[in-house]
């Protein structure tokens, strides 16, 4: 099993969300993150004074998928939340050792 | 139904007209009816007291363009002191601060200092005296002055934002509303010596604003900036909370000005004084719109991008620089006075923030510092004002205003301390001195 960690731009949320399901994914978190990378922030202006905005607003996905799902979702999402411009996000593919349904107990591929 | 009930009504309608029609003819032909004697007294009481609740209604004006410039942490704090600032000078302007202002032939020292006692209306029904039915009654100019004692607090609470204890605030606002504001007020409008001068303040660009102004002037530099507001000579910017508060506020603040300047008129029993009424209206509303667009086009100008707050304090800029003199200036003067009001905060807010004077609201560069133009710009349009004597009285009510207020401000820093600890301001005066939070479903920030 893999855990595909994804962070995009919040306006692609339902796009990318639309993607993942149409390649067989059935759940995923989603919690609205702050944080910086190439993009690193912008300038604005209050009252004469200029300062710096250095975390970005962004969603973070963290999607649990069978191995062999794992590329094909990633393709996926990268399709999805490309815009080209800087600050499309990074996909992130771990691996992931257990996981269970809470209700019924069951385990592993069963459980995701 | 519905449409019966109509009928009828229309029904009734035509022959209330037709019944009143020959008494309308016969009422033009012999006027016999005398004008009731009291008419002035009742037009100008009743211009005072619509006047007096437009400029009570700043209060809640001046209370939403704090709570949005403020950060959340900070927001029902900034919404109890104008809760109390307010409702202390109700109650302290009655007990010390009207007599004070106008003492009528009860000077305590003639022209500077006025009287000691506590404000006494009309009987019921004007039983057993004589009002004067030149003017208005005593409980309508009460009211209306008040209104202005009231806004000159209010003035000084949003500079001092975010960082002041509340208790030794409210002290602040006792002295002010009952005995600094009074005084120097009546410099002017009880008929003082100001006034024999030739001071000209129409409704208050100095009495009001610049009091304010300078009040709050001597407590933010005594207070001292918010913790990190400056830092390796850096200013670091702390927007406010919810600018569609402030922009409520902001407008809320112009409706209200039609009846701080126009109520200034003082009298509304002729047509002359109607028609000056309206003339005040317009040039307010003039100067106002003048202030807006001059700071949007020049931050647009100078930072690329307008910037919404400044557009909000070129208004109120515009509004205190048309206050000293709202009537003689023609729309277009309006437009230039009030223009250059806008200009005058766009470049007095970073020039504040350079001096380390931290004013959360622009209270210092629409208050004062438009209030000082304003009051200097009457020399353009009413030949009674000289720029010599215009000056002089800016200096002598700064003056006094600055020193009383800056002894208030120390005596409370030596004794109870003016600031909340760097902990509290640090977790919001929300929490740390109210206990309790404006937007509690929001983590503060």
């Amino acid at each position: 099993m893999k855990l595909i960690i994804a962070t995009i731009k919040p306006f692609k949320l339902e796009e990318v969300r639309e993607a993942v399901s149409e390649v067989g994914v059935s759940g995923m978190m989603v919690s609205e993150i702050k944080g910086f990378g190439a993009q690193s922030g912008h300038t604005e202006t209050y009252r004469g004074a200029e300062y710096t905005v250095n975390f970005v607003p962004k969603i973070k996905l963290e999607i649990a998928v069978t191995a062999k799902m794992a590329d094909q979702v990633v393709e996926a999402i990268s399709k999805a939340a490309h815009t080209g411009k800087i600050g499309d996000g990074k996909i992130f593919v771990l691996d992931l050792e257990k996981a269970m349904r809470v209700r019924t107990g069951e385990t592993n591929e069963e459980a995701l | 139904m519905r449409k019966d009930k109509m009928q009828i009504f229309s029904k009734l309608g035509l022959a209330a007209v037709l019944l009143a029609l020959p008494q309308l003819a016969a009422a033009q032909e012999v006027d016999a009816t005398p004008l009731n004697p009291d008419i002035g007294f009742i037009f100008t009481t009743f211009m005072f007291l619509v006047s007096g609740f437009l400029v009570f209604f700043m209060a809640a004006g001046f209370a939403m363009l704090e709570a949005g410039l403020v950060r959340g942490k900070n927001v029902a704090m900034q919404l109890t002191k104008n809760m109390a600032l307010f409702s202390l000078a109700s109650l302290f302007f009655y007990i010390l601060g009207y007599n004070l202002m106008y003492p009528g032939d009860g000077w305590s020292i003639q022209g500077v200092l006025g009287a000691f006692s506590i404000t006494e209306l009309e009987p019921v029904g004007l039983e057993g005296v004589e009002a004067d039915l030149t003017y208005a009654s005593v409980g309508s100019d009460f009211f209306f002055q008040l209104m202005f004692c009231a806004a000159t607090a209010s003035i000084v609470s949003g500079a001092l934002a975010e960082r002041i204890k509340l208790w030794p605030f409210l002290v602040f606002v006792i002295v002010l509303v009952s005995v600094i504001y009074p005084i120097q007020a009546s410099w002017k409008w009880g008929g003082g010596f100001l006034n024999d001068l030739g001071f000209q303040d129409f409704a208050g660009s100095t009495v009001v604003h610049s009091v304010g102004g300078w009040a709050a002037l001597a407590g933010a530099i005594i207070l001292g900036p918010r913790l990190g507001k400056y830092k390796d000579g850096k200013v670091n910017p702390m927007p406010g909370s919810n600018l569609a508060l402030a922009t409520l506020g902001t407008f809320i603040l112009w409706l209200g000005w039609f009846g701080f300047n126009g109520g200034s008129q003082l009298y509304m029993d002729t047509s002359g004084n109607v028609a000056d009424i309206s003339r005040i209206f317009s040039n307010t509303n003039t100067a106002a719109a003048a202030g807006a667009v001059a700071a949007l086009i020049l931050t647009q100008l100078l930072y690329k991008k307008p910037d919404l707050t400044m557009i909000l304090n070129g208004a109120l800029a515009g509004l205190v620089s048309i206050t000293a003199e709202p009537l003689t200036p023609s729309l277009i003067q309006s437009t230039m006075i009030g223009a250059v009001g806008g200009v005058i905060v766009v470049f007095a807010v970073p020039m504040l923030d350079r001096l380390k004077i931290d004013d959360v609201v622009g209270a210092i560069p629409v208050h004062l510092f438009a209030g000082i133009w304003g009051t200097l710009a009457v020399c353009f349009t009413n030949s009674a004002a000289t720029l010599s004597i215009q000056l002089t009285s800016i200096l002598i009510v700064g003056a006094f205003v600055t020193v009383a207020s800056a002894l208030v401000w120390l005596l409370l820093k030596a004794t109870v301390g003016l600031r909340v600890s760097e902990e509290a301001e640090i977790a919001g005066l929300d929490r740390s001195e109210l206990g309790m939070e404006a937007y509690p479903e929001f983590t503060g920030r």
